[in-house]
């Protein structure tokens, strides 16, 4: 039985606008309102795994496309969906504890399942309006997370963040009216229908331009980086995890890839802008995070780094495909970056959790201040150094296979400068994180955190849950079934390209 | 030629929005741009000397199903009025979250300068 493709969206937005009137009831009413912001993470976490494999298309309100409005379901929406789940859902559980220390937990609550509903949405859209809506709704629910602590720091950033955040917007929108004018659709598979029939023309390039400069500002591409190693730091921990685990993969690279491979097709320019765009966020990612002291900075530093790792697998699959016309190279390549976006999403956030605990317990994020840690924070340390490990790309753990994958692919495509920059660039991130063990675990405690305790409870559970991930989810390349399942419909989703049209089409059974 | 001036007008929103150093002129850049492409869109689907698309008896054909061509040739596109509410019912929502924080962030810096505003950096 297909699930209906709706509840994705329509459960978090209803719980979320719930959520702020059970919390006004009073005190049971704020414990209430956190249980069924976690039951609802859970729900969602259990729908998305029981849609893996499958693939589906509702129309809403049964009017057909290209009239109405399709949610989408494939491979690589199922990819995305159990991200978003199960990041949400750690990040879920974290902050039971956690926001604590904030006023107006009911708020945040409601605030966080709104940014979860409209990331679904943009992941299931088949629409290009209704992922604009989508991407919006999202994006504001994260303008005011960001500067949910309101004070001085938090509210720059989240300032900063929304202006650049409100310009990729419009830069979207902008685009979705342009294509609009050309093609007179604003369903993905009908406009692809109709750029493959009529070609492109300078307006729809023009769109294509903003549709790149858009989605790379909300995906934290250098150039478009700016925003991000403000923005994640300043916002709570789970928030953090969130950001950097899904927000930037959902808006910004999901959206771009679906759009460039599946609606626009691609071509070699394209292909090589986007090569381009993911090498130089690579290195400048890691260049600049070697660099600070601020333990969350560091990592959201990393993390425009790790994202050009992912865009660098998918660019290369698809420069391989048009230039080499090789497509078993091509989906070893995408399989490389759809593959490291799933461990990044589960590291990243197992990251920003640990330096939320972290910080909640000695109440500094300056590494220089930490040290000698691991007595006081076992736990934390054990979770911190296996998504360290998990992100250099030591094996056994998730990073190392995917790593291996963009390596095997490049070399194999003899692409040979590529894939010795993505061994350079790992090295760089070796460096990064065995700077934050020495600082923060190692060496001498000082005198003022001889007293502090570790955070027992639900922060543990997941960051403990999020753990187990990074050292199993190497299983997911390596056992053929689990492969098979999860990761091969999203990889051919991309390169079916311009397939994507007609199947949608005929499943509609237009 | 409108075209050509819908564009100016994002640049000019662009601009603004990138160049000004007062918070509040950012937030008025932005608009600017959003209302740009609002426009834009309604251009799109405008027709000189157009006729509202609301189907009334006369508009039908004599089939009984298909609308006559001097309505399809006469009336405005309405989809792209209708993504405009859309569109301007988002943008009213993020105006208000940054003009709140515009407002947040006086009360704590005391100024709507951002080149005093510069606590993070890096």
């Amino acid at each position: 039985m297909n699930i209906p493709l709706p509840l994705f969206v329509v459960i978090p937005l209803i719980v979320a606008f719930l959520l702020p009137i059970i919390g006004s009831l009073g005190g049971k009413g704020k414990s209430a309102s956190t249980l069924l912001a976690n039951i609802t993470v859970l729900v969602l976490l259990a729908l998305s795994i029981l849609s893996l494999g499958k693939s589906d298309v509702y129309q809403v309100g049964k009017w057909t496309i290209p009239l109405g409005i399709n949610l989408v379901l494939d491979g690589l929406s199922v990819l995305m969906l159990v991200a978003v789940s199960v990041v949400s859902f750690a990040a879920m559980l974290f902050s039971v504890k956690y926001m604590e220390q904030y006023t107006a937990k009911p708020k945040y609550l409601s605030l966080f399942l709104l940014m979860v509903a409209g990331m679904n949405g943009v992941v299931l859209s088949g629409d290009i309006f209704n992922l604009f809506v989508f991407l919006e709704v999202a994006s504001i629910a994260s303008y005011a997370l960001v500067g949910f602590g309101c004070e001085h720091e938090e509210l720059e950033a989240s300032f900063k963040y929304m202006v650049l955040g409100e310009i990729a917007s419009i830069f979207v929108l902008f685009g979705v009216a342009l294509v609009y004018g050309n093609t007179g659709m604003l369903n993905m598979a009908y406009i692809s229908k109709s750029i493959q029939q009529n070609g492109m023309n300078p307006g729809l390039t023009f769109a294509l331009g903003l549709f790149i400069a858009g989605f790379g500002l909300k995906a934290a591409l250098v150039p478009f980086h700016a925003w991000l190693p403000d923005a994640h730091p300043s916002a709570p921990a789970p928030i953090s995890a969130m950001l950097s685990g899904v927000l930037i993969k959902t808006l910004g690279v999901y959206a771009l890839a679906r759009i460039i491979f599946n609606v626009f097709g691609l071509s070699l320019p394209v292909a090589w802008i986007l090569l381009a765009l993911a090498m130089l966020s690579m290195t400048v990612g890691a260049f600049l995070a070697i660099g600070q002291r601020d333990i969350k900075r560091l990592m959201a530093y990393s993390s425009i780094s790790q994202v050009g790792y992912i865009v660098l697998g998918i660019a290369l699959g698809g420069l391989i495909m048009v230039k080499q016309q090789n497509i078993v190279l091509a989906s070893l390549a995408i399989l490389g970056g759809l593959f490291h976006l799933l461990n990044h999403s589960v590291y990243k956030s197992l990251l920003f959790l640990t330096s939320g605990s972290i910080e909640s317990a000695t109440g500094t994020r300056d590494m220089k201040k930490m040290g000698g840690l691991t007595q006081r924070l076992p736990l934390t340390r054990a979770t911190c150094t296996i998504a360290s490990a998990s992100i250099v790309g030591i094996p056994p753990f998730s990073g190392f296979w995917s790593k291996l994958i963009l390596v095997v692919a490049a070399v194999q495509a003899h692409f040979y400068w590529i894939a010795a920059l993505i061994v350079f660039v790992s090295l760089c991130t070796l460096i990064m994180y065995l700077k934050l063990q020495r600082y923060v675990f190692l060496g001498d405690l000082p005198e003022k955190f001889k007293k502090i305790k570790e955070h027992r409870g639900t922060m543990l559970a997941s960051m403990v849950f999020l753990a187990v991930l990074c050292v199993f989810m190497g299983l997911l390349v390596i056992s053929p079934t689990l492969k098979a399942i999860v990761l091969d419909p999203a990889v051919r989703v991309l390169i079916g390209g311009l397939r994507y049209s007609k199947n949608i089409i005929t499943i509609s059974g237009m | 030629m409108l075209y050509a001036l819908c564009f100016l007008l994002f640049m000019i929103g662009l601009y603004c929005a990138v160049v000004k150093k007062n918070m509040v002129k950012i937030v008025i850049g932005i608009v600017i741009m959003e209302y740009a492409v609002n426009l834009f869109l309604i251009m799109l689907g405008y027709r000189t000397g157009g006729q509202a698309p609301i189907v009334g008896q006369k508009d039908i054909a004599a089939t009984g199903t298909e609308l006559t061509n001097a309505f399809i040739n006469s009336s405005v596109d309405p989809l792209p009025q209708a993504l405009v509410l859309t569109a301007i019912v988002i943008s009213l929502g993020s105006l208000a979250l940054m003009i709140s924080i515009c407002i947040r962030t006086y009360e704590k810096y005391g100024t709507f300068d951002i080149t005093e505003i510069r606590r993070l950096k890096g």
